[in-house]
């Protein structure tokens, strides 16, 4: 076989489909103005039920933030935002995606114009910032769902708080499109939503294979559509096509890293515009990123959403997700992976655009150290520009990362 | 006068050292960072409540827990804590306001014991009843943790008196920075930015008395002309002293500010009958925000252009600390505005260390001269 037939049964069937959905997806959202629906900017944690079930279109400044980062346009984007004067340390994600609002540039020609925005700060309070940027230019309503951080607990007052929001995000829904919520709907949006995370964990779960049908940057690429369009039927349909291929992947032994001999963890959001590269870098190594924290968190909370009561119980879900807890929580959900994906080394992705999903991170490498005795790297870089990622620096890194783990299994490199 | 402003100026130049002293004398303390902390409930259950600006020497110690990129004064205030420095406290106290205080809270608890920790997870939102509501329920809380974490008991008519000494406390540094605004007072820009960091140090009863008597002291006072320019700082914490003194070199007079140093800090009276849990979270609703929290989306540079108006102000100065993003995000709006309504403005940007004095100085000066 020559290296390129090797290559082929590696493509994932499901890679087409899901470029054909999104492609749907985004033709219909820019066409929004001919049919009269309603487009919302939504945030990547926000909750997106409500939204279907009224039949308004999410779209997603974030989704687009990593459209942008893989396409490589984050630079000069970031560079425009820093010419409107957004300092250079801000989130890169805000920075491309403001500049792509005033300018339409970047993928797809910009995104369509929002007729509202909702803004939930369970990820981060970068979202506040740059929600409030687009409300004053666009000149749109702005839902703010306020989620309580958890540090430690969620107390039955932060409870109280947000079940109050999800009343006030009906009547904001309401008043923007004009006609009543329909809660038999949002059920049943409700019982997809529920039913698209299980799957889509079903789906990161076959990575606990040994060797693994699928990497961390797969799930990188597929992770789009539970962000984008949960509670809808297109998902549910992918979800399960992509779990009978990676099934089926198993049964005939066909393997993400043919040789995989090493299972890593990935932390914190991907560095975009060097997905290819850093794929290729730990595959000469014959090690597998198995599992990431970040497309784990769109299903990380599914244990406290009650599926008879989808409605009643999205707000403390929404509120209790991965990045909205503390430090020492964030570390036992690592510890469970590494458990569970048989991992033997943690790469954490410094990442500069998001400080609440960075800071901490040095803590949490001290516990899986004390914990797990595994290594553990460093990869720092900002999400979506290019302009600040170091090759030779990170490979280096990851050349002595992989030596200790080989010596730390008794392997000769 | 000079005697009690030596009296701040030294509190707040040197925190810790106030701070051992008073513990010397038996006085329980909790630290906090942000004017978000409802000071008054810490104050009513009699523990002495102490504002820490993250200032130090060396944050090193705090390498191994935060990267570069974290903003100084969270970096500054876990060093203090790794490194001893702050053995003088009995605990800390973190509300809700930015991302790096959020994890700086997470990383206090996961690596210090200091005795008393409470995280106060405001709203931040600050537009709805319902997040009023919580407001309150998690001041109540606090409440709560405290007496049950103090083994003490905070009653409705502590918390009253409470109110009442920062009223005062409040009202007396308005008072005053108005007449250094006026050209009413033979203090500087500088001593009533150490009057107001000093008086989230001081003991608050002392505080109190002192500022009543400087009030006082300026009876009669007429107002002279100057030919000054006058200027307004804008960002978040300012513990340099010596802006104030480079601008006044420069020839501009700082007439006021949006500083969480500074006039956020003593903005807005709070009722003294009634509930008082109740009357604390109304405070919050209405004060100016800071830029991590949400009151509406053009409420910031509404109030920024009403203040430099009523001011008289020629020229904004802001302060923006390097890494601090509710302030980043905000900083091209408020000058697109301010530059709407023909106010010049300058930016700074400022880490734990101030850029050398000449070169300061010169960005002072070219931008006086130009206003």
């Amino acid at each position: 076989m020559s290296a390129a037939d090797s290559e082929k049964p590696r493509k994932f069937r499901a890679a087409k489909r899901m470029r054909e959905i999104m492609t749907e997806y985004y033709i219909e959202a820019k066409g929004a103005g001919s049919t009269g629906k309603k487009v919302a900017w939504i945030t990547s944690g926000g909750p997106v039920e409500p939204l279907i079930a009224m039949d308004v279109i999410p779209v997603y400044p974030e989704n687009y933030g990593a459209m942008i980062g893989a396409s490589h346009m984050g630079g000069d984007l970031c560079a425009k935002a820093e010419a409107m004067g957004y300092s250079t340390d801000l989130c890169s994600y805000a920075r491309a995606d403001i500049a792509c609002a005033r300018e339409n540039g970047g993928p797809i020609g910009g995104l369509p114009k929002p007729d509202m925005l909702i803004c939930c700060n369970n990820i981060c309070g970068t979202v506040l910032k740059w929600y409030e940027t687009h409300a004053r230019y666009f000149d749109v309503p702005l839902f703010i769902f306020d989620t309580p951080f958890c540090h430690t607990e969620f107390p039955d007052i932060a409870r109280k708080y947000v079940h109050r929001q999800l009343d006030e995000y009906v009547a904001f829904l309401e008043e923007a499109c004009g006609r009543p919520f329909d809660l038999e709907k949002s059920s049943e949006v409700g019982r997809r939503s529920l039913e698209g995370q299980r799957l889509w964990q079903e789906v990161l779960d076959t990575a606990a294979h040994r060797p693994a049908p699928m990497t961390a940057f797969d799930a990188f690429f597929f992770l789009a559509l539970i962000v984008t369009l949960r509670g809808t039927q297109v998902v549910v349909d992918f979800y399960r096509e992509l779990l009978s291929e990676m099934r089926e992947r198993i049964e005939q032994g066909v393997w993400a890293i043919p040789n995989e001999r090493f299972r890593l963890l990935w932390d914190n959001l991907p560095v975009w515009y060097r997905l290819k590269w850093l794929s290729d870098t730990f595959a000469s190594h014959d090690a597998c990123l198995v599992a990431d924290t970040y497309t784990t968190a769109w299903c990380g909370s599914m244990k406290y959403i009650d599926e008879n009561d989808f409605f009643g119980s999205m707000a403390e879900a929404y509120t209790r997700i991965y990045l909205n807890i503390g430090v020492d929580e964030m570390a036992k959900t690592i510890f469970s992976m590494i458990d569970k994906y048989q991992v033997d080394g943690l790469v954490m992705h410094s990442n500069r655009s998001c400080k609440p999903y960075s800071f901490g991170q040095y803590d949490i490498m001290r516990m899986v150290q004390e914990e797990k005795g595994i290594p553990c790297m460093i990869i720092e870089s900002h999400m979506t520009d290019e302009r600040s990622f170091s090759e030779s620096q990170t490979l280096t890194r990851i050349e002595a990362f992989m030596e200790m783990i080989r010596q730390r299994k008794g392997l000769r490199s | 006068m000079e005697r009690i402003v030596e009296e701040f100026k030294k509190a707040s130049a040197d925190p810790i050292a106030y701070g051992r002293a008073l513990k010397e004398d038996g006085r329980k303390i909790i630290a906090f960072f942000c004017t978000y902390t409802p000071e008054e409930i810490i104050h009513a259950s009699g523990v002495h409540p102490m504002r820490l600006f993250g200032t130090t020497r060396d944050s090193s110690a705090a390498d191994r827990h935060l990267q570069a990129y974290c903003c100084s004064l969270v970096r500054g205030a876990l060093a203090q804590a790794l490194s001893g420095e702050l053995d003088f406290i009995d605990g800390a106290v973190f509300p809700h306001t930015c991302d790096s205080i959020q994890r700086l809270s997470d990383i206090w608890r996961l690596n210090t014991a200091y005795g008393f920790f409470a995280d106060v997870v405001l709203p931040v939102k600050l537009t709805s009843a319902s997040a009023r509501s919580y407001f309150e329920d998690v001041l109540a809380k606090l409440r709560s943790d405290l007496e049950k974490g103090l083994s003490t008991r905070i009653s409705d008519d502590d918390l009253r008196a409470s109110i009442r000494t920062y009223n005062s406390i409040r009202a007396s540094l308005s008072e005053l920075y108005g007449f250094v605004s006026r050209g009413a007072s033979p203090l500087l820009p500088g001593d009533v930015s150490a009057l107001v960091r000093g008086s989230m140090i001081l003991e608050r009863s002392a505080a109190e008395r002192l500022l009543k008597e400087l009030v006082r002291a300026h009876d009669g006072i007429g107002r002279k002309d100057t030919n000054l320019k006058r200027v307004m700082l804008v960002g978040g914490l300012c513990d340099h002293p010596d802006i104030y003194r480079l601008l006044l070199d420069s020839g501009a007079l700082v007439v006021w500010d949006d500083l969480c140093s500074g006039s956020r800090y003593f903005e807005g009276a709070i009722p003294e009958d009634g509930d008082p849990i109740a009357n604390l979270a109304g405070r919050y609703f209405e004060r100016a925000v800071c830029p991590a929290k949400h009151s509406s989306t053009t409420a910031r540079a509404r109030r920024l252009v009403e203040a430099a108006i009523r001011e008289r102000v020629q020229g904004v100065i802001f302060l923006q600390l390097k890494f601090c993003d509710p302030h980043a995000f905000d900083y091209p709006y408020l000058k697109e505005t301010l530059d709407s309504h023909s106010i010049p403005s300058m930016l700074l940007e400022i880490e734990d260390q101030l850029p050398p004095e000449g070169q300061l100085l010169t960005r002072f000066e070219t931008f006086v001269q130009t206003i």
